[in-house]
């Protein structure tokens, strides 16, 4: 084969200038046009041994979808990428491709790597408008096994779970607490990463496949798991997710102003209160803001605080830029819309008026000392370094943790101190028989594609297990 | 879809309804709550279940009218449906035998605490009922408490029904007789229920409050409920909605149920405009 030249940079992907997004939901990154997509699907150097493959953890065959891309095939390109992902345009919008398949491209050595998040955003963006009946035909189902699996949760893990469940013959219900499906892709993740109407999309999708969605149902309250057990359910996926919000424990996080950031971004999100009063529910404006926190979900909750009007927008984190835990992009962006970092700065307590209102947030410097536990430098106070920052707003996003609604009602679940409910890595296997988990539930706050892929680990294992005769555990 | 089976107006501005929602209906117990949709652009209204009918699979609820969600809850009627409702949530009453046990409802508060009432008359109580409103007209469900509670005792600001004077009356009178009372248990206006906990706190007297505090999700994930209960911050909508009344800050949770009071108004402004803007037959078809 001739050797081609291969272009050191990926095709830039066309974006609203900060200027502009700051002024709307809208989403920030626009896609590729089809030339552009073929552009760079041609720098995929279509490897023998496809290390890419080894970083996706729902082992989408990335060299065979960029194939079809470069020669045109768009609809071949997103049966091959549907073959292993069920919700590819959100995929494309959310993985942090840059720590998985784009890490182990072959190209990323010497060049930038193939932009694989942005084909297949853009793969599986041009079937998602189509009316079903333009669709390819799915490939058929396999006949009916017979077993009834429920779902718990209808957020990345359940509803990947689902998708592989139904394709392997199983009736699958996916119960959700919320009145949509999606969870953190709707009520977490902001209209401008991922639009609401993409998730909702996929999740259709879903259903026409033949996954039974009920909403409005709160497994814990309305049902108990042991009730689905003896209800007919031959095993259930538990996908609650780390939904419960961690707050400081410092002075003044009670004050009218103060928020966390689930609640901050459900309000935004899932509510759409940035269109209030078009829509009924109310979230406070503040002018001046500070996120404490520095992962993906303080990046989100800082930008939509600029989205919904605030002059200013403070995010506070206590070590430095390089332990931020968001992606690079989302700080990137943020730092491009004017979001002001303010490194090495813990609060210590939230200063209001009479009528309860946030007046401020008193913080205080820190400086890096001896590695901790998890490897990163442990920030310590500097003294006599207190300050206020005038804010009227505190959007609190420091981590979230289990809920613990499914191991409080569920007789023989095991928890660790962290909350978590303790299962196989590999299977998502319980102490408890026919209860399968995985996402965030089993492994902590994480990301979407993760929990992607636990929800495949765990279908394929619930599949072997329904099967099996002897039903041992 | 969840249909909205009956709906009667108990007083001025306060609407019951009751809904087709058996898989509530068969799980819930008193002092629980649930959360509706009106429709695609609604907020996540919580209200305490007002009782339940596990056999037809229906759950009551009354409201308030008070801002433009439940103003436009209450132009609803039976055949109507409601898009979204969810529960049952939050903790059930701690329901045994205590003893002797006072309670008292206020305004909205009475349908929450009838079912607890019920609950603990049920399991072998003493049950005293207090009820009180602002007057006569708006005083609500009172046969149903009297049905209830072994005693009833009904008081109205202005004495145009029962005793002149507050629900808090007849509670101090109880405990100035020495009555031996075993637990109050208070559901109303938060000014009400803070008012009930100074008259108990300094005989000792165990006080149960149920708190009604601004939320969205009602599972635990937004956190927006919080409330200081002994010092220590704790979420209404997983670890109460009922808690010790004398560990309640009752001011910070005033404070906090004010937290969208601008909005509030403006979106009120905004909908009663857009209403008499509208043709009258429509604005008054269903009365």
């Amino acid at each position: 084969m001739a050797r081609k030249e291969i272009i050191p940079k990926k095709h830039a992907m066309p974006c609203q200038t900060p200027a502009e997004r700051v002024k709307n939901f809208a989403e920030v990154a626009l896609g590729y046009s089809e030339q552009t997509a073929m552009a760079e699907a041609a720098r995929c150097l279509q490897c023998k041994r496809p290390t890419c493959v080894d970083g996706c953890p729902v082992e989408v065959d990335i060299p065979g979808f960029i194939a079809r891309v470069a020669a045109g095939d768009f609809v071949g390109a997103a049966q091959r990428l549907k073959e292993k992902n069920l919700l590819p345009s959100i995929c494309g919008r959310v993985c942090p491709q840059e720590d998985q398949c784009e890490a182990r491209c072959t190209l990323s050595k010497k060049f930038e790597p193939v932009g694989i998040g942005r084909l297949e955003r853009f793969v599986a963006d041009t079937q998602l408008w189509l009316e079903p009946a333009a669709l390819p035909p799915e490939p058929p189902l396999p006949p009916a096994s017979g077993f009834k699996v429920a779902v718990v949760g209808s957020g990345p893990a359940g509803l990947t779970a689902a998708g592989d469940l139904v394709r392997l013959g199983h009736r699958v219900t996916v119960f959700e607490a919320l009145h949509k499906a999606g969870g953190v892709l709707v009520y977490g993740i902001p209209e401008f990463r991922l639009p609401k109407a993409i998730v909702e999309r996929e999740v259709q999708a879903l259903q026409r496949m033949g996954v039974e969605l009920r909403t409005n149902f709160v497994i814990g309250k309305t049902e108990t798991i042991d009730e689905l057990l003896a209800n007919s359910y031959d095993a259930v996926f538990v996908a609650t997710g780390a939904g419960l919000p961690h707050f400081m424990n410092i002075p003044g996080e009670n004050l009218n102003g103060v928020y966390s950031a689930n609640e901050f971004l459900t309000r935004a999100n899932l509510m759409k209160a940035y269109r209030f009063p078009e829509y009924d529910t109310p979230i406070h404006l503040g002018k001046r803001v500070a996120v404490v926190g520095a992962g993906n979900v303080a990046m989100d909750a800082a930008r939509t605080a600029l989205r919904l009007g605030a002059e200013k927008v403070f995010l506070v984190y206590r070590r430095s830029h390089e332990e931020m835990p968001a992606r690079a992009e989302e700080i990137e962006h943020a730092e491009e819309e004017g979001i002001d970092l303010r490194l090495l700065t813990s609060p210590v307590r939230i200063l209001g008026d009479k009528e309860n209102w946030v007046t401020g947030c008193e913080c205080i410097r820190m400086e890096l000392g001896e590695p901790d536990a998890s490897g990163r430098r442990r920030p310590v106070a500097v003294p006599q370094s207190e300050h206020v920052l005038p804010v009227d707003t505190v959007i609190m996003a420091i981590g979230q943790s289990p809920n613990p609604l499914v191991p409080a009602t569920t007789p023989g679940l095991e928890t660790t101190r962290h909350g978590t409910i303790v299962g196989d890595p590999e299977t998502g296997k319980t102490g408890k028989r026919g209860v399968f988990v995985g996402g965030d539930i089993l492994t902590g706050a994480a990301t979407v594609i993760l929990a992607m892929g636990a929800g495949r680990k765990s279908a394929r294992a619930i599949d072997v297990w329904l099967r099996d005769p002897e039903r041992k555990w | 879809m969840f249909p909205i089976l009956a709906a009667r107006t108990l007083a001025p501005l306060v609407k019951e309804f009751v809904i087709d929602a058996r898989p509530v209906a068969l799980k819930a117990k008193a002092g629980q709550f649930i959360v509706l949709r009106i429709d695609e652009t609604g907020e996540r209204i919580p209200l305490t279940i007002a009782g339940v009918d596990a056999t037809q699979g229906t759950v009551r609820i009354v409201f308030l009218e008070v801002g433009k969600s439940t103003r436009k809850l209450g132009t609803l009627g039976a055949g109507d449906s409601l898009l979204d409702f969810v529960g049952p949530l939050g903790n059930p009453s701690h329901v045994e035998k205590f003893g002797t046990v006072v309670c008292i409802g206020g305004g909205v508060g009475v349908p929450a605490v009838l079912p607890i009432a019920h609950a603990l008359k049920a399991a072998g109580n003493h049950v005293i009922g207090i009820t009180g409103a602002r007057r006569a007209d708006l005083l609500i469900l009172e046969d149903e408490m009297r049905g209830a509670c072994h005693e009833l005792f009904v008081t109205t600001d202005d004495g145009s029904r029962g005793d002149r004077g507050l629900v808090t009356d007849p509670l101090r009178r109880f405990i100035a007789e020495g009555r031996k009372i075993d637990l109050v248990v208070a559901v109303g206006p938060a000014i009400m229920m803070k008012a009930v906990a100074a008259a108990t706190q300094p005989h000792g007297l165990k006080t149960v409050v149920s708190l009604n505090s601004v939320m969205v999700d009602g599972t635990g994930m937004c956190g927006g409920c919080r409330v200081t209960v002994g010092g220590q911050t704790k979420f209404v909508c997983v670890d109460g909605p009922e808690f010790d009344a004398h560990q309640v800050n009752f001011d910070e949770l005033m404070m906090r149920q004010r937290m969208y009071r601008n909005q509030e108004k403006t979106a009120l402004t905004r909908y009663d405009e857009c209403r008499s803007a509208q043709p009258r037959e429509e604005v008054t078809s269903r009365g």
